[in-house]
């Protein structure tokens, strides 16, 4: 079993009018399937209204299954005595960096999970420097979080959640308020944690450059899962994914042109070399 | 119809240990109907900026003219000047607040003291700007999409029938299938109605596609200010004030670099096409000795 893996995933939102009588439902994960391995880079992709976020809420336990099961590391979320668990195995950053940060200094910010855990004082300590290390945040521990940049705000908010030594970590959106810049530095950070030291990564995401490295990728639609593939299988299917209400890389499109105005070139192109080379120039590999 | 900033200063909490700079002498002019891209990394002043050109925050020296008027003047009209420059500040959809999405377009215009007919007219007007169907506009803004929403409350200031309209960060958050949508609906209105655009972007394949003109901000100060192509050039300065270039321009350049001869300003998909296909023919013609 992985890390994490649904069955029949069903969660059904139910509409209530100012009165509240029930207006209707809406069926926001329909029959959701899925497996992700530990240590896998996994990203989701789908529109406004796809569910994604909404799967992601079952992952930590902050939404329960009206129908079907996810285990968490083995672990059932919808059982409460499993909670605490499930939400220290997988821990959760979300869009807005403000609203996610609570210390007057980054250290503190960052102990505070580990402290709720009731971890012995001295440990926490020695958790803090090696999550803010990892996010190459440590020089800034005695900073005030209000004088950071977006970028360092979220990396910030996920030293906080390394420091519960999480086995997956999931992003909801982690960079639709940043800058190139700090969404450079959170794909990054993102990718060393997943490398060096093993953790699972589910990152949800509307850019699509960022998931090219991705070990898998699911595409949801309609609270299902539309598409599942690795990123070059997923981005093969331009004309799919744009009915999708998606996109794929810029590298990835211009070649999906050339190629529509009688260039012979493989589909799902990822990188610049990559084109380069099927264009004839440069390294193959 | 054109906006001038000369020599703007503007100093936060001044005279305190907090005091900050947040403008350095800036001087722009912004002539009527350009489509402007202002990029910059986070705290590099661009939402200070933008809160000159309506008058919401004053400069600590320096002055800003509105059609030759200076708009700090104390005689100088600023209500009106606020209706002829709208303002949609990010996650527009929060300000959302009246029972359906009629009302809330309405709720500019109302404000500005026209009759009841007029105020329906220019709502219905604004709402079919944004391209938003018949059939929303008596549910509740709060029942709508997060892209509809956001459009509900572009419409709510094209209500005002602005002269200058700036967006800042009209896109964050939309999938990309809603970010091509409002930005292509903000590009054909401006080309319908003439008024001039400001978009504040931190999506530099955005900035490239739709915009006549950036202005780069750094601490404060232009760094940059021309044409899309011009100011892409700069790709190594950007990146070392925290942007970067859109993707296809690295593209050229990977491919420059590995040996196809092909024009490196480029900063769209279209251009980039265009571009490899002349550079292969003209490479199968010339073939290398």
């Amino acid at each position: 079993m992985g890390i994490v893996e649904t069955k029949n995933l069903v969660f059904e939102y139910i509409r209530r009018d100012e009165e509240g009588n029930v207006e209707g439902i809406t069926r926001a994960v329909d029959q959701v399937d899925i497996d992700v391995k530990q240590g896998e880079f996994v990203a989701v992709l789908g529109h406004n209204g796809s569910g994604k976020s909404t799967l992601a809420k079952h992952i930590n336990a902050i939404l329960y299954p009206t129908e079907g099961t996810v285990w968490v590391d083995g672990k059932d979320t919808a059982k409460e005595e499993n909670l605490w668990d499930v939400r220290q195995k997988a821990g959760m950053v979300f869009q807005n960096p403000d609203n996610q940060i609570i210390g007057q200094v980054v250290e503190e910010d960052v102990g505070f999970g580990p402290e709720n855990l009731g971890v012995p004082t001295e440990e926490i300590w020695q958790r803090v420097e090696e999550s803010l290390r990892a996010v190459g945040m440590y020089e800034f521990r005695r900073h005030s979080p209000n004088k950071l940049s977006g970028g360092q705000k979220q990396r910030v908010s996920i030293a906080g959640v390394i420091a519960m030594h999480p086995k997956c970590i999931v992003l909801d959106e982690p960079t639709a308020m940043l800058d190139p810049n700090g969404r450079r530095e959170v794909i990054r950070a993102a990718r060393a944690l997943n490398d060096v030291e093993g953790i699972t990564i589910i990152l949800i995401t509307h850019y699509m450059e960022e998931i090219i490295h991705a070990n898998k990728v699911f595409v949801m639609d309609k609270g299902k899962v539309a598409m599942e593939g690795t990123p070059r299988e997923i981005f093969s299917r331009v004309e799919e994914l744009k009915e999708l209400r998606l996109d794929v890389p810029q590298v990835t499109l211009l070649a999906h042109e050339l190629k529509k105005s009688g260039l012979k070139l493989p589909d799902g192109i990822l990188t610049f070399e990559e084109l380069s080379a099927a264009l004839g120039y440069g390294k193959k590999k | 119809m054109s906006i001038i900033l000369d020599h703007v200063n503007h100093i936060y909490e001044a005279g305190t240990a907090m005091e900050y700079a947040a403008l350095k002498d800036i001087c722009l002019t912004i002539p009527e109907g350009q489509f402007i891209g202002l990029i910059g990394h986070t705290g590099s002043g661009k939402s200070t900026l933008v809160q000159h050109l309506n008058g919401l925050i004053a400069p600590t020296s320096g002055s800003v003219y509105y059609n030759g008027a200076d708009i700090h003047d104390t005689d100088y009209n600023k209500k009106e000047l606020r209706s002829r420059v709208g303002l949609v500040f990010q996650y527009p959809e929060h300000q959302l607040f009246e029972i359906d999405v009629f009302s809330d377009v309405c709720f500019g215009p109302k404000n500005l003291g026209l009759d009841k007919k007029e105020v329906e007219l220019r709502a219905y007007a604004a709402l079919k700007q944004v391209g938003l169907e018949d059939e929303y506009f008596y549910q509740s803004p709060f029942d709508l999409s997060g892209g509809q929403k956001r459009r509900v409350a572009i419409a709510g200031v094209l209500a005002m029938k602005p002269e200058v309209l700036i967006l800042d960060e009209p896109t964050a958050g939309l999938d990309p299938k809603g970010r091509d949508e409002i930005l292509d609906q903000i590009a054909r209105l401006r080309e319908e109605t003439g008024m001039t655009v400001i978009l504040v972007s931190h999506s530099m394949e955005d900035v490239a596609k739709y915009v006549d003109r950036i202005i780069v901000m750094n601490k404060g100060q232009v760094k940059f200010d021309g044409r899309p192509r011009e100011v892409f050039r700069h790709y190594k300065e950007l990146e070392e004030i925290g942007l970067a270039a859109p993707q296809v321009t690295y593209i050229m350049q990977t491919l420059k670099k590995n040996g196809l001869d092909v024009d490196t300003d480029i900063t769209t998909i279209e251009e980039a096409k265009n571009a490899i296909l002349k550079a292969l023919a003209r490479q199968r013609r010339e073939p290398e000795t």
